[in-house]
């Protein structure tokens, strides 16, 4: 999925915060603001709020281990064709991404094992790198109509 | 989020507000936790005309007291889901197994 045309970028926000449960809406209106200046459904912009939300929340959780001053840090970025959300964390990194990224994995019993399903249904990619011990980046990405 | 709470007969209604996500998850587990041990003989219906935003912190809340409830023979149901929250519940196959009604008068039914 490398070397797609995006197009000319836009507009872009940074943000690091830190790892709290409470960030996650902060982190979930950025995006949904950057985003809704794109041509997009309102259910569209839902989708990628839902999307958004499960990216941090897994960093919070999985990354950091509800450890709550670590960092977490946010990039959307509104180009001609796409919409783009990095989400990063420097926590423990995931030993398998492709199992992580099968439906009904959790490694706790009161979540679902759906943060995955739901960005790579809600998103057209994603793509997770991860390394153990230094952390994940999970980048994902919208097309948006012409 | 907020949580407001009525009893009819053997059913307990929890109306929920606001947006349903891992910054309010524990607290909304504790509230439900609290209610169903205070009332051990009631059934839940879950008011969520008011929830805008639900993920899939807010759903494991949901599934985790319909699983404790069913365990304990006792039984949820949803009412006035707003759509953009119904189609999360319907693609995380919460669906299939809570049941899920637009008016409230239906979900009583169910229950009683």
């Amino acid at each position: 999925m490398n070397n797609i045309d995006m197009g000319k970028l836009i507009n872009s926000i940074k943000m690091e915060f830190f790892s709290i449960a409470d960030n996650v809406g902060l982190a979930r209106v950025t995006v949904a603001t950057i985003a809704s200046q794109a041509d997009l459904t309102l259910n569209d912009l839902e989708e990628i709020k839902v999307a958004a939300s499960e990216a941090v929340s897994n960093a919070i959780i999985h990354g950091y281990e509800n450890r709550s001053q670590e960092v977490v840090r946010v990039e959307v970025s509104r180009f001609e064709k796409y919409l783009e959300i990095v989400v990063e964390d420097k926590g423990k990194g995931i030993e398998n991404v492709k199992q992580a990224l099968e439906p009904a994995y959790s490694s706790d019993p009161e979540r679902m094992g759906l943060g995955f399903v739901f960005m790579q249904s809600f998103m057209d990619e994603l793509e997770v790198k991860s390394e153990l011990g230094h952390g994940t980046i999970v980048i994902m990405r919208k097309q948006l109509s012409n | 989020m907020n949580v407001s709470v009525k009893h009819y007969g053997t059913t307990l209604k929890v109306s929920v507000g606001g947006e349903l996500d891992m910054g309010v998850a524990d607290q909304f587990r504790r509230e439900l936790d609290a209610l169903l041990t205070k009332f051990p003989e009631t059934n839940l219906l879950l008011d969520f005309s008011r929830v805008v935003f639900i993920d899939s912190s807010g759903l494991g809340v949901i599934l985790g007291r319909y699983k404790l409830l069913s365990k304990a023979g006792r039984t949820m149901v949803i009412s006035g889901v707003q759509p953009q929250v119904e189609r999360i519940l319907e693609l995380s196959g919460i669906m299939k197994i809570i049941g899920i009604y637009p008016r409230e008068t239906d979900a009583l039914s169910q229950l009683s």
